[in-house]
C-alpha cells in the first residue's frame, strides 16, 4: 500500500543522504521524496511517498525515527491530511488542437505558462489521483516532458472518521 | 588561554574518561599526535587502522567502557572502515577520530582526501565532519553519548587539520548542552507490557530464554539469573550473548542457531513462551522463519524499536533497557512468588530438554590426530575459565563458542555480526590493554589470523602477553565445510596448505613460537604457552578435514540438524 510520510529533520549537510541512504541500502522504496523549510528555522521537513505492507512500512518508520537528525516521523496515511503536487507538462499542441486542449486543462483547473510553436507548458497542482488523471488524458497529444515535485502534505486540524 | 583544536579535542577525550587510544598517525592527524604526549592518554602504536579499530573494539567489549581509535584521513580512514562496520553490526561504543584534509580543500580531491563521512553513513550509529572549532568540544560529547547509550554503536568524528590547528578559549560543555531533541531512547519499559510479559511466563509450560548481546551490553545478567533460576526456565544464548548466563549452569542449554546445540534447538522449537532479550532474531540463529519457534507466544525486549517485528511476529514487545525491563520483570514475579510452585511447574519440560541434551551432547570422535574441539576444552580446563577468549572467524570460532564455557559477561570477544577474520588478535590486544593481569587467549584459524597478523609486533612492543592459539588445518576450514556438504567437494580457493611457518614467525616477531603436532603435546604446550609472561603463537596442527557440528544447513528449519 502506498503511505505518506511527514519527516521532520535537522536541516544539516548530509541529511538528504541519510534519508535516501536508509531506504536504499535496505531495500525500501521511495516513489516521491520532497524536501522544504518549515517555520522553524534549521528545521526541515520531507514528504516521501512509499509503498510497501505494514510490516515494511512499520520498518521504515522505526529505521527513520532511529536516525538521529531526524525530529519526528508522522504517517499521514492514517490521519486525515492534505495531499498535493505540483506539475509541470510540455504538451504537444498543434494549433488544430489548442482550443480542445485548453478546454479540458479548464475542467482540471490547470494553468497555462508557456506558449510554444506547437507546444504549451501546463502547470497544475492536485491530489495524486488528478495528477494521473490528468497525465493520461494529455498522453493521446503527446507530451514531451514531464517534471514534478513529489507530495507535499499536511495533517487536517480536524481529524473527522 | 586559547587552545588548539588538538588539545581541544584530547581534553574532551579525558574528560569523557578515555585511557587507551589506538591509532595510527598520518598528515592529517598529525597536529594531534604533536599534542598526544601532554595528556594522561596511552596510546598503542598499530601496524594498521583496521587493527587500531577492532583493537578498541576488543577494549570495549572486555571492559564495558567506550573505546576510541584515532587515524588518519584517506587510506587511515578507509583501513578503519571494516572495523567501523564490525563494531556496528555487533552494537560496540566506539568513537573513530579520523583526519580530515584542511576545510578549504575538503572536495578538491586533495591528498589523502575522502570523504569519510559519507562512506561511513551506513556503518556507523551516527557520524560528523567538524566544520567550525566552535563546534568541536560538543560534538566529541555527542559522540560518547551517542555511542555509550540506547543502542550502543560506533560514532565516527572527522576533525579537518585546519580545525585541529585554530585556537580558540575551551569550555567544557554541559550536560544540558549535549542533549539532542531527535535522539532520545527509551529505557524504561511499559510496565503494561512487562505485566503481559509475566502472565505469559508464569501460564507457560515449556518456556525458554533467548538471551543475546544486549544482556552484556547493559549489564543485565545478574536479573536474567534470577529470574532462569527462581522460574527455572532454560536459557539459550547467541554467540553475542555467551556468558551472559553461566556457561556451566544445569539450566544453560548453550547456543543456538545454525551452530548450536541439538537440546537449544530442539527447545526453541517446542517451547510454548519465549523470552527474547537484547538479541535479533538474526539469520544464523532462526534458520527458515516459517518454522522458527511455530508454538511459542514471543516476548521480545530490545532497546532498538527497529529490531522488534522485523524478522518475526511479537506477542509482548517491550522497547527497554535490558537490565531495567528484566529488573521490572523481577519486581512483577517477586509479588507473586507465592501463589504457586512456579519452578516446579516447569519440571517435565527441564526434563525433556536434559533428554535432548543427553540424547546428542556437544561432542567430538577422538583419532589419531588433534582434534580442534580437543584443544578448545584443554584451554577451558587449562585455563580453569577464567580467560578472555577473543577468536577469528569460522570453524574455530564456532568450537571455541561451543566448547569453552562462558561464566561471566564480557569473557567471549567475537565478531558476531560482520564475521570479520581478523578480528581475533587486535581484539585480544585491546581486551589486555584493559586487563594487563588477566589471561587473554586469541582461538585463531591458519587462515584468519593471517588478515591481521602484523598487529603481532603491536603485542610484542607493549609488552602484552596475548597467547594465540592457531587451530591450524591449512584450509579455510568453514568454507570448506560448506563445499564439502554443500559443493560436492569442489574444495576451490580454500586450500591454504602454502603456509608461514608460525613458530619462525612468531620469534621473527620477538614473540614465543611454540608448535603441537601430537595430541600429547597439547597440554604442555598450552600450559607452557600460559606460563609465558610473552606473546605467545601456539601452533596447533589439527585434523585437517575436522567439520562444526551440529550444523543447520542455510536457510532450513532449526529441527534439521547434521549432528556428528
Amino acid at each position: 500500500m502506498r503511505h505518506v510520510l511527514s519527516v521532520l529533520v535537522e536541516n544539516e549537510p548530509g541529511v538528504l543522504s541519510r534519508i535516501s541512504g536508509l531506504f536504499s541500502g535496505r531495500g525500501f522504496n521511495i516513489e516521491t521524496l520532497n524536501v522544504g523549510p518549515t517555520l522553524e528555522e534549521g528545521v526541515s521537513v520531507m514528504t516521501i511517498t512509499t509503498t510497501g505492507d505494514d510490516q515494511i512500512i512499520e520498518q521504515i518508520i522505526k529505521q527513520l525515527r532511529k536516525l538521529v537528525t531526524v525530529i519526528k516521523v508522522v504517517d499521514l496515511t492514517e490521519l486525515t491530511s492534505v495531499e498535493l503536487e505540483m506539475m509541470l507538462l510540455k504538451v504537444h499542441a498543434e494549433d488544430s488542437k489548442k482550443a480542445e486542449i485548453f478546454r479540458l486543462l479548464d475542467v482540471f483547473r490547470c494553468k497555462i505558462v508557456d506558449v510554444g510553436q506547437d507546444d504549451i507548458i501546463v502547470e497544475t497542482t492536485g491530489d495524486h489521483d488528478k495528477l494521473r488523471a490528468l497525465v493520461t488524458l494529455l498522453q493521446r497529444y503527446g507530451i514531451k516532458e514531464m517534471a514534478r515535485t513529489g507530495a507535499v502534505a499536511l495533517k487536517r486540524s480536524l481529524q473527522l472518521d | 588561554m586559547p587552545k588548539t583544536g588538538a588539545q581541544i579535542l584530547l581534553e574532551c577525550l579525558v574528560r569523557e574518561g578515555v585511557d587507551a587510544l589506538f591509532g595510527y598517525p598520518g598528515g592529517a592527524i598529525i597536529d594531534i599526535y604533536d599534542q598526544l604526549p601532554n595528556y594522561p592518554l596511552k596510546h598503542i602504536l598499530v601496524r594498521h587502522e583496521q587493527g587500531a579499530v577492532h583493537m578498541a573494539d576488543g577494549y570495549a567489549r572486555a571492559s564495558g567502557k567506550v573505546g576510541c581509535a584515532l587515524v588518519t584521513s584517506g587510506p587511515g580512514a578507509t583501513n578503519a572502515v571494516t572495523g567501523i562496520a564490525n563494531a556496528y553490526l555487533d552494537s560496540i561504543p566506539l568513537v573513530v577520530i579520523t583526519g580530515q584534509v584542511p576545510t578549504p580543500l575538503i572536495g578538491n580531491d586533495a591528498f589523502q582526501e575522502v570523504d569519510i563521512v559519507g562512506i561511513t553513513r551506513p556503518c556507523t550509529k551516527h557520524n560528523f565532519l567538524v566544520k567550525d572549532l566552535e563546534s568541536l568540544p560538543l560534538i566529541i560529547r555527542r559522540a560518547f553519548h551517542l555511542a555509550r547509550t540506547g543502542r550502543p554503536g560506533p560514532v565516527l568524528v572527522d576533525v579537518p587539520k585546519d580545525i585541529q590547528q585554530k585556537k580558540m578559549a575551551f569550555k567544557f560543555p554541559s550536560d544540558k548542552a549535549v542533549a539532542m531533541r531527535s535522539y532520545n531512547p527509551t529505557v524504561q519499559p511499559n510496565k503494561q507490557q512487562l505485566k503481559k510479559a509475566v502472565e505469559l511466563l508464569l501460564g507457560a509450560k515449556r518456556p525458554i530464554i533467548y538471551a543475546g548481546g544486549g544482556i552484556i551490553s547493559s549489564n543485565a545478567a545478574d536479573p536474567l539469573a534470577w529470574l532462569a533460576r527462581t522460574l527455572q526456565i532454560p536459557v539459550t544464548a547467541t554467540l553475542m550473548g555467551l556468558g551472559c548466563f553461566p556457561g556451566e549452569d544445569p539450566l544453560f542449554l548453550g547456543m543456538l542457531g545454525m551452530h548450536g546445540t541439538y537440546a537449544a534447538n530442539m527447545a526453541i522449537t517446542h517451547s510454548d513462551v519465549m523470552l527474547a532479550v537484547g538479541a535479533r532474531f538474526d539469520d544464523r540463529v532462526t534458520g527458515k522463519l516459517a518454522t522458527f519457534a511455530p508454538h511459542a507466544k514471543i516476548v521480545h525486549v530490545d532497546i532498538d524499536p527497529t529490531s522488534i517485528r522485523k524478522n518475526v511476529r511479537v506477542d509482548v514487545p517491550v522497547v527497554a533497557d535490558c537490565r531495567l525491563a528484566l529488573e521490572g520483570l523481577k519486581e512483577i514475579v517477586e509479588a507473586r512468588l507465592t501463589e504457586k510452585d512456579w519452578a516446579g511447574a516447569h519440571s517435565p519440560w527441564l526434563g525433556q530438554c536434559k533428554e535432548w541434551a543427553t540424547l546428542h551432547p556437544l561432542t567430538w570422535k577422538e583419532n589419531g590426530g588433534i582434534k580442534p574441539q580437543y584443544v578448545v576444552d584443554a584451554i577451558y580446563r587449562l585455563s580453569k575459565g577464567q580467560a578472555i577468549i577473543a577468536t577469528e572467524v569460522g570453524q574455530n570460532q564456532m568450537w571455541a563458542a561451543q566448547f569453552y564455557k562462558y561464566n561471566t559477561p564480557r569473557t567471549l570477544l567475537t565478531s558476531g555480526g560482520l564475521g570479520t577474520m581478523g578480528f581475533g588478535l587486535p581484539a585480544a590486544i585491546g581486551a589486555q590493554i584493559a586487563f594487563p593481569d588477566r589471561l587473554v587467549v586469541d582461538v585463531a584459524g591458519d587462515g584468519s589470523i593471517q588478515m591481521n597478523i602484523q598487529e603481532l609486533i603491536t603485542a610484542v612492543c607493549n609488552k602484552l602477553p596475548v597467547k594465540v592459539v592457531i587451530l591450524n588445518n591449512g584450509y579455510l576450514g568453514m568454507v570448506r565445510q560448506w563445499q564439502e556438504l554443500f559443493y560436492a567437494k569442489n574444495y576451490c580457493g580454500t586450500c591454504m596448505d602454502a603456509q608461514p611457518d608460525f613458530v619462525a614467525l612468531a620469534r621473527a616477531y620477538g614473540a614465543v613460537g611454540l608448535r603441537a603436532t601430537t595430541k600429547d603435546e597439547v597440554e604442555p604446550v598450552l600450559e607452557e604457552a600460559f606460563r609465558t609472561p610473552n606473546t605467545v603463537i601456539v601452533d596447533v596442527r589439527v585434523e585437517r578435514e575436522e567439520n562444526v557440528y551440529p550444523m543447520i544447513p542455510a536457510g532450513a528449519s532449526l529441527t534439521e540438524m547434521l549432528l556428528v
